[in-house]
């Protein structure tokens, strides 16, 4: 669905991260850590980026995605867990004023390029 | 293939959507210094948005200035139905043939153009019919409402929890066919109220009008406590 536009996303931020000293290098990874609570599906969005990375410095990296659980605290009583099903309340007291932890991300952590100007013995 | 060498880990840490977020921000600020309450209004395909706004902008046309933008893959026939309702409406295609799932900031900045913001009050954004896509984009709005409706299932909102989560309030459509239906309807409350425990829900007919009221004061509460922040 919007993994297409999400993927283009990917790839303008990490082109626009390679190292000014090595302006002709490969990348080799993308690391990225999704939340499980964000609308994103990894195979979807691993696919687009395989599509979208064609022909830019990207084309065959591999994007890594580290799947983030959701957690949330309770407001009430302070009480900390892994939200593991739809379910937005405290398993401790009950209470439904939660602040969630993690579990909404979307974000870019690195890329790994390669050292050297990638391929050239090859 | 050889083996390329060695790697370098670059850290680059950065919101994928970063640019929507800040292009969203920019389109809080220029709304919050026009006085224009923004709702975005979201639901699946058929759970009546387009009928409800329609009903909603008739019953506050003589108490507030009202405006829509309105988002669809292809064609303008939520736009022309809106237009009956005598408001300006700026009709948004995300591609003739079948394009983006969901408005984002920049389409919504855009839009905007196209109307005089400083005579809106209330700005609906009817986002493109989708439970998944459209909860990830901040469009710029002050309030998210989610309309779902009778004639689907009951577990939607545990299906699409990061919809139900972002919103702020929920609207139960089509409540005139429930005589017709096996619909569960506190079921759906329930399932509703573990995503999002407190959110308010607004059962309505878009058709005969049946609590409509309720929403509508619901808004116009929103509206007030956005006013004095806006007054100069």
């Amino acid at each position: 669905m919007h993994e297409m536009g999400i993927a283009l996303e990917i790839l303008e931020i990490t082109q626009a991260s390679i190292p000014a000293d090595l302006p002709t290098a490969r990348v080799a990874r993308v690391n990225l850590r999704v939340g499980k609570l964000s609308a994103v599906v990894p195979e979807s969005l691993r696919f687009c980026f395989e599509i979208a990375a064609r022909e830019t410095p990207l084309a065959g990296a591999e994007l890594a995605i580290e799947e983030i659980p959701v957690s949330a605290r309770c407001r009430a009583c302070g009480e900390r867990w892994t939200v593991t099903e739809p379910v937005f309340l405290c398993q401790a007291c009950g209470g439904g004023d939660l602040e969630i932890l993690s579990g909404r991300e979307l974000d870019i952590v690195s890329i790994e390029v390669f050292d050297g100007a990638g391929g050239e013995n090859g | 293939m050889a083996d390329p060498g060695p790697r370098r880990e670059v850290r680059v840490v950065g919101r994928v959507l970063a640019v929507n977020e800040r292009m969203a921000e920019e389109n809080r600020r220029r709304f919050r210094e026009r006085g224009v309450f923004v709702v975005n209004v979201m639901s699946s395909p058929g759970s009546g948005k387009t009928s409800l706004l329609q009903k909603t902008l008739q019953a506050l046309a003589s108490r507030v200035s009202a405006a829509v933008i309105v988002g669809d893959v292809a064609t303008t026939h939520d736009a022309e139905r809106l237009a009956v309702t005598g408001v300006p409406v700026v009709q948004v295609n995300t591609d003739a043939f079948g394009g983006d799932c969901h408005l984002a900031a920049h389409v919504i900045e855009k839009a905007a153009e196209n109307l005089d913001l400083g005579a809106v009050e209330l700005l609906f954004v009817e986002n493109v019919g989708n439970l998944v896509c459209p909860a990830e984009f901040d469009i710029g709005e002050d309030v998210r409402v989610v309309v779902l409706s009778v004639t689907e299932g009951e577990d939607k909102p545990v299906k699409y929890p990061a919809m139900f989560r972002s919103c702020h309030a929920a609207l139960l459509n089509k409540i005139d066919l429930l005589p017709h239906l096996d619909y569960d309807k506190a079921r759906a409350l329930a399932f509703l109220h573990q995503v999002h425990p407190g959110m308010p829900v607004f059962e309505t007919s878009a058709r005969t009008g049946e609590g409509l009221e309720a929403w509508i004061g619901w808004l116009l509460e929103g509206l007030e406590r956005k006013r004095p922040r806006a007054s100069r």
